[in-house]
């Protein structure tokens, strides 16, 4: 076997003219659909044809017995006009803006685990990635045990330092924030081995050039290993955004549906979810579907034009 | 020692350094573990012992009826064969049809295999919950509500497989096929005995990644199965939050049975698991 072609060579072998024109070459395009078509199909059917459909219902009404009658944009001036999806907004932005603390966190850590020398790195990784890991369900009835406002752990500690107890998840100006952590502490390990990948990446020799020139760790991080590891930054920021805009699961786990503090957690998704599933408004819950896509969408937008002003590739 | 070149001055801040390091570490390593923790110790104690404030650490007594009582508050196994059942069957589906396609759109030529490719990768940009609403039509239709088909069916086709493993044949060298077509192979024939065991590093991490999105997966497995006979574990434990909403033994004890196939995958296949996620995240 000769020696592996590199990932663009080969990239560009693979779309340059076919390889081997010995074979009829009919022969070999009917394999190919052929290859496709099992996926196309499955995608035609579960995702295409849904998603022309849910187009569809963002204009119109469900009836009672089935039946849907056309509305128009009548949808969509309800969910820009409803105060709920306004709020549910802005709750989702404070996830998306919490959830983005775990980067800074991962980059800490990948870091420091990038010491050389360091022992018990795969330890580390295996422990950080375990909350990852772990059924969300799991982990958001450990969370609500650890905020419980009577018996919970979390209030213990607080009242060691003189601080008040909480109902952490129940008290509207506390819950959004008390989702916010455990989202964060549940991603960090993802993040950390995206980042720790990254970093591998990045040449020793820059770092020990810099070390014979007298700079510390702290001006290493911040001259090397920060604006190398921006172009990975710059995917784990928009997976992260993407994630967090889709909040559902914590959320629902997390809350009662008699908590006071519902309408201060609830997220776009979740409360198309009410819609959708409890309520039977299909028609206004896929316009605000159709609205977080765009949201989305203009979200990923923006990062990739701003991705000029601090992206470094190599 | 790696470190016995360096002089002894600098030798001894070295080592400093590194005990601060390893502080650091730790003490971030006990927030991640600590809740699972927490969650053994509660599912230990008496339900009188979890309502006691200060909350003690340690049970009083060690007591493991809670780890039986989610058995019989729940279908518990059920639940547990549901879930596997999800999750072998996303796994296995995805590994097929995803590398099935991705073999074609990397190594194949066909008219609009680009266009296709790109229409194919759209997929990753759509929100779940745009797709759910007509999903749920037709696994009604299909009369499967209730179903195990139901639980993986939408699952088992995914653009980020079709993406990872594509990626990776095309890093194979082009002379294997042309050698096995001169020896008057079939191109499915290359596909599956020379080309894929080629890739089988790739093929393991996606199946654990998928393993373990399929097993914590809840919005979709909420809409469809509704049946606690037919839920997937994940389903499941929220009913058990809603019928037990302060026992918590009972509820940690689930939740850490839930948890703990996942956990065993990825202990073992944890370099697999590494993998797929470093993958994901620096080749796009």
């Amino acid at each position: 076997m000769s020696v592996f072609p590199s990932t663009a060579a080969a990239k560009k072998a693979g779309r340059s003219k076919p390889a081997a024109s010995c074979s009829p070459k009919s022969r070999n395009q009917k394999a190919a659909y052929l290859f496709v078509a099992p996926l196309g199909i499955g995608f035609a059917v579960f995702y295409f044809w849904p998603l022309l459909q849910t187009f569809f219902y963002s204009f119109t009404e469900f009836g009672a017995f089935g039946g849907n009658t056309w509305v128009g944009t009548d949808n969509y001036v309800r969910v820009l006009k409803d105060v709920t999806v306004w709020q549910a907004l802005g709750n989702t932005l404070i996830y998306c803006v919490i959830g983005l603390l775990a980067l800074p966190l991962a980059i800490g850590v990948a870091a420091l685990l990038n010491r050389r020398g360091l022992r018990g790195v795969a330890v580390y990784r295996a422990l950080y990635f375990i909350p990852f890991v772990t059924l969300p369900v799991a982990v958001g009835l450990v969370w609500n045990w650890l905020y419980n406002g009577d018996y919970g752990l979390i209030n213990e500690v607080f009242e060691w330092f003189g601080a008040d107890r909480r109902y952490w998840i129940s008290d509207p100006s506390t819950a959004v924030y008390a989702i916010g952590t455990v989202m964060v502490w549940s991603t960090t390990g993802y993040y950390l081995i995206i980042f720790m990948a990254g970093i591998k990446g990045i040449p020793q020799d820059y770092y020990e050039a810099a070390e014979l020139d007298g700079a510390g760790p702290l001006r290493r991080f911040f001259t090397i290993t920060l604006p190398l590891l921006s172009p990975t930054i710059f995917f784990a920021s928009i997976i992260c955004m993407i994630n967090s805009l889709q909040t559902f699961d914590l959320i629902y786990i997390m809350m009662a549906e008699k908590n006071p503090a519902i309408g201060d957690t609830q997220s776009v998704v979740s409360l198309f979810y009410k819609w959708a599933f409890i309520e039977n408004a299909q028609g206004a819950a896929a316009a605000l579907a159709f609205l977080l896509m765009l949201i989305i969408a203009a979200l990923t937008l923006v990062q990739f034009r701003l991705q000029k002003r601090w992206v470094h590739y190599a | 020692m790696r470190e016995s070149s360096v002089r002894p001055a600098s030798r001894r801040r070295f080592n400093a350094g590194s005990v601060a390091t390893h502080a650091a570490l730790s003490l971030g390593a006990l927030v991640m573990v600590f809740p699972f923790l927490w969650q053994l110790l509660t599912a230990a104690k008496s339900l009188a012992e979890t309502a006691k404030v200060p909350p003690t650490f340690l049970p009083d007594t060690w007591n493991w009826s809670s780890f039986e009582e989610v058995f019989t508050a729940l279908p518990f196994r059920e639940m547990l064969f549901n879930s596997v059942f999800n999750t072998v069957g996303r796994t296995v589906g995805q590994l097929v049809f995803c590398s099935l396609a991705a073999y074609a759109f990397a190594r194949m030529q066909f008219r609009g295999r680009n266009a296709l490719f790109a229409l194919f990768l759209s997929v990753l940009m759509v929100p779940s919950s745009l797709l759910v609403l007509p999903q749920y039509d037709i696994i009604q239709r299909l009369g499967l509500l209730n179903s195990a088909p139901a639980l993986f069916l939408p699952g088992m086709f995914s653009a980020f497989g079709t993406f990872m493993l594509r990626q990776f044949f095309l890093t194979l060298p082009k002379e294997l096929e042309e050698a096995a077509r001169i020896d008057g192979a079939g191109p499915f024939r290359i596909f599956w005995s020379i080309m894929l065991p080629l890739v089988r590093p790739a093929l393991a991490a996606l199946a654990v990644i998928t393993a373990m999105w399929s097993w914590n997966d809840l919005l979709w497995p909420l809409i469809v199965n509704t049946d606690p006979q037919k839920m997937p574990i994940s389903a499941g434990l929220t009913s058990l939050e809603g019928q037990f909403e302060t026992n918590y033994p009972v509820m940690m004890a689930g939740s850490l049975i839930a948890s703990l196939p996942m956990l065993i995958v990825y202990v073992f296949l944890q370099r697999h698991f590494v993998q797929s996620v470093a993958l994901s995240g620096s080749k796009s």
